[in-house]
């Protein structure tokens, strides 16, 4: 369809494709065209007019938003002509903008401040009164100052078509128009902070960032997002030590320019439940503070006293790959075989990297004309991802099978129920599925957490891997074969062999062993979704992490490491794409680095590790796991027969975002899924509304 | 003949009559100076002394924590923090200026929209300890309330120049 069309904008030519608009063009030339409705991944409204341009053999001017693009069109963005018709758009914006900039949080980054500025009037000329429209209710994430609106409807067209929730829209006409959630309930998508960003004026501001802080006195870094394991970019804005806010990056690969609610808003959580200094347990059974010398002591003797076969690790979901190959390295030069990442117990990772990334890509998304979900709840799990597969089935119509949990995924699903047994029939006797995804130019299966995580996934895994050889799901220019994680270390821990070696255990016989006390001490980086309060005895557990959470509570030795914010670090996303996210702030107290504790615990131990700086870590990383060096590319590989062949049991599939939550009846618990993000009173506050949402739904 | 004009006027101490004389005369002319502290002389409307936070009539304080005066002042000599006051409106919860960083250019003053923060009339503040003069939002707010009265007077003086 794409051909190239030619016009003119102010003197120069340029030409875009067919289809674009005339602000693309004026984009493409270079002229800055000013405006608020308009926005690049939203529908065009055209209702702000403040894009007008002049048009050749056009009376007035024409909203260059709205006004497709044609070959040989004259455009001028800079005549007196056009300049009268932005000053006059600007002033009619204006007039019921109430002039309360100093006490408005976007002050300082708002689009109707720096346009006033570039385009409009000083002066006003308007005596009358101003119009007040009452506040809505909007949830715990967005604060809304209704007045303030300028009706650009950015976010009735966000909510409707990115997130899925058309539950925001316009009432009334002219200047009783008025934007509003109809039904005066929290706005229910795990999106919803966007329209935050979205809003050009301070209409809609960040509810728990209300009159904190102003964006000319925050320091921004680029780093990457943790809380799921899709890697958002975003950016993080500190003012002195503390974590202000979190705003999304554009990645066109990843997040385009969403992040979801728990990624923007669980930073109040970061400052909260954090371990400062080390801890130990004292003789009275209670954890006491103690020195970085005493600890190491202690540990030194717990090493001594416990055989390699009896020492063990786990790795938790928010671990930097540094501290998982610190970690690794120690462990076996421990002489131990027994770690494992997969503090969830799913059954991936021994066969090969096609075998646990998402291998499609996340961008793939886009081309897939049919999905087969398996156990996965992408609103969920990857809820920035799954806009994209509703953007997909927007344009085109892209067909989605499931089974697992009926969740409701903003698109039209068609279930197979929760029984996984007919994955074994779906491949004897083929069903709708099975045609759709032979049909399919671009067949995707994803398989979620749910359905990893059982006793018998390595039958459903087998299963499926059929299932994907019947339908020709791997082909040499596409690969649809995908596991959908759920935890930002996975991938980096599953790519380096954070996994039992040879005749060592994985999380769950770990667990079992030390309840039998077979093993005597376990290093636990930060595993806070497992239950080790039935441990025997005499076993010792030394837990690392920012958070005093299920881990640290049970623990015998803590040592305060960082958060994700107060550390450079790589992170590897679903896709395999190795990240590095960069320190915003420093780490509160005696916590430090965990590589670098381990690092320091390795001396003492007499086992010193190699490295005496992250450069020489990573340089140790990349040459023993060479993926590590091919930064930011997804690494898509093609996956071997999985799993093998295991009787299924009836046991209803779930979707499960952590074992934590796993059996709880909450798998909709989307906003508490880790230590950071269960220390947030935000986050609190959001399971608190929308599980009130929930019941109201429930009642009706 | 110049020299013996010269030695008469050294022998006839004429320089020093006329000195002599400029002092008669000042000892009838008004007095210049002041007799500080107990006499004080003229200050202008625009004088920069010591600042103060204003309160409205009823008593509401008027700083809003818009920060334009924190990000205007050119030795950083304010800190500000905010959060939402129980009932929703923008208000401090600190207003800190160092006062021995301040160097009284009144840019705090030009930027606040809400004439919060003012440099009063008041240059008698000096202190025995450094740590005195780091004024904090209650020390600034008893200043708008001590000094309210000339501080209207002499916003209204120059409310014509702004």
């Amino acid at each position: 369809m794409s051909g190239i069309i030619t016009l003119t904008v102010d003197g120069t030519e340029v030409e875009v494709e067919e289809g674009s608009t005339v602000l693309q063009a004026c984009e493409a030339a270079g002229k800055e065209v000013p405006r608020f409705c308009y926005h690049e991944r939203l529908s065009i409204a055209g209702n702000c007019r403040m894009c007008l341009v002049e048009m050749e053999r056009s009376p007035k001017p024409v909203a260059s938003c709205a006004m497709p693009a044609g070959n040989g069109m004259v455009i001028k963005t800079d005549t007196p002509l056009v300049k009268k018709a932005r000053e006059g758009v600007m002033e009619f914006m204006l007039i019921n903008h109430p002039l309360d900039c100093p006490i408005c949080d976007q002050g300082g980054e708002c689009d109707l401040q720096d346009q006033a500025m570039g385009y409009g009037l000083a002066d006003s000329r308007y005596q009358e009164e101003k119009r007040a429209v009452e506040n809505k209710n909007m949830g715990p994430l967005i604060s809304t100052i209704m007045t303030r609106c300028i009706h650009c409807t950015r976010c009735v067209r966000f909510a409707t078509e990115i997130a899925g929730v058309p539950e925001l829209g316009a009432i009334g006409r002219g200047e009783a128009m008025e934007i509003t959630t109809y039904l005066e309930k929290a706005l229910d998508s795990e999106l919803s902070g966007n329209v935050v960003d979205l809003c050009p004026v301070g209409a809609l501001t960040s509810l728990p960032y209300a009159y904190k802080a102003r964006s000319w006195e925050l320091s921004h870094t680029s780093t990457i997002d943790v809380m799921d394991a899709v890697g958002s970019h975003i950016r993080v804005d500190t003012r002195g030590n503390e974590v202000m806010r979190v705003l999304p990056r554009i990645n066109d690969d990843i997040n385009e320019e969403w992040i979801s609610d728990k990624t923007r808003h669980h930073i109040d959580g970061l400052a909260s439940q954090r371990i400062d200094r080390p801890y130990m347990r004292g003789a009275n059974g209670r954890l006491a503070e103690a020195s970085w010398d005493d600890v190491f002591a202690a540990i030194a003797k717990a090493v001594k006293k416990a055989k390699p076969s009896e020492i063990a690790a786990l790795a938790g979901d928010l671990a930097d790959a540094e501290a998982m190959f610190a970690l690794k390295t120690l462990i076996e030069t421990l002489g131990s075989p027994h770690m494992d990442c997969r503090q969830d117990g799913s059954v991936i990772g021994q066969q090969g990297q096609g075998g646990y990334l998402f291998n499609s890509t996340i961008a793939g998304l886009d081309e897939a004309d049919a999905i087969f979900l398996i156990g996965a709840n992408p609103r969920h799990e990857a809820a920035v991802m799954n806009a994209r597969i509703r953007q997909n089935w927007l344009n085109s119509g892209l067909k989605v099978f499931r089974l697992g949990e009926a969740v409701d995924l903003t698109y039209p699903v068609k279930e197979l129920g929760t029984d996984a047994n007919i994955l074994d029939k779906l491949v004897s006797k083929g069903g709708p599925v099975i045609t759709a995804l032979k049909n399919a130019k671009r067949p995707m299966i994803v398989v979620g957490a749910g359905a990893l995580n059982r006793k018998d996934s390595a039958g459903i895994l087998a299963s499926v891997s059929a299932i994907a050889k019947a339908v020709n799901l791997v082909t040499p220019e596409w690969n649809g074969f995908n596991i959908l994680h759920t935890a930002a270390a996975r991938v980096a821990g599953l790519m380096m062999a954070f996994l039992p070696a040879k005749g060592g255990k994985a999380t769950a016989d770990i667990m079992k062993a030390m309840e039998k006390g077979e093993i005597k001490l376990l290093f636990n980086l930060g595993a806070d979704e497992l239950n080790f309060s039935q441990r025997s005895s005499n076993t010792t557990m030394i837990y690392i992490g920012s958070h005093g959470d299920h881990g640290a509570a049970q623990a015998d030795i803590v040592l305060p490491g960082a958060a994700w914010s107060e550390k450079d670090a790589i992170y590897v996303n679903m896709e395999g794409r190795v990240q590095h996210a960069h320190k915003a702030n420093f780490p509160p107290g005696d916590a430090r680095e965990d590589w670098a504790i381990l690092r320091a615990l390795s001396a003492v131990l007499g086992k010193t590790l190699g490295f005496d700086n992250l450069d020489a870590l990573r340089a140790a990383l990349i040459s023993a796991y060479p993926v590590f060096g091919n930064v930011d590319t997804a690494q898509p590989a093609r996956p071997k027969v999985l799993g093998r062949k295991q009787a299924i049991s009836d046991l209803p599939l779930t979707t499960a975002i952590t074992v934590a939550n796993r059996g709880a009846g909450n798998s909709r618990n989307f906003y508490m899924t880790c230590p950071i993000s269960r220390a947030s009173v935000t986050m609190a506050e959001c399971v608190k509304a929308f599980e009130a949402n929930n019941d109201v739904k429930a009642a009706e | 003949m110049s020299s013996l004009v010269a030695a008469a006027r050294s022998f006839l101490l004429l320089e020093i009559i006329k000195g002599l004389g400029l002092t008669l005369k000042y000892l009838f002319k008004p007095k210049a100076t002041l007799n500080y502290p107990y006499e004080k002389g003229f200050i202008s409307p625009r004088f920069r002394g010591e600042h103060a936070l204003r309160r409205y009539p009823n008593g509401e304080e008027r700083c809003i924590t818009c920060k334009l005066c924190e990000a205007i002042c050119p030795a950083q000599a304010i800190t500000i923090e905010s959060e939402p006051r129980p009932d929703g409106s923008r208000r401090t919860t600190r207003y800190d200026i160092d006062m021995t960083k301040c160097i009284y250019c009144g840019f705090c003053q030009e930027a606040c929209p809400v004439d919060a923060i003012v440099e009063g009339p008041n240059f008698e503040f000096a202190t025995e300890t450094r740590e005195e003069l780091y004024y904090d939002k209650e020390k600034l707010l008893s200043n708008g309330d001590r000094w309210e009265t000339e501080i209207a007077r002499n916003l209204a003086a120059d409310a014509r120049y702004r």
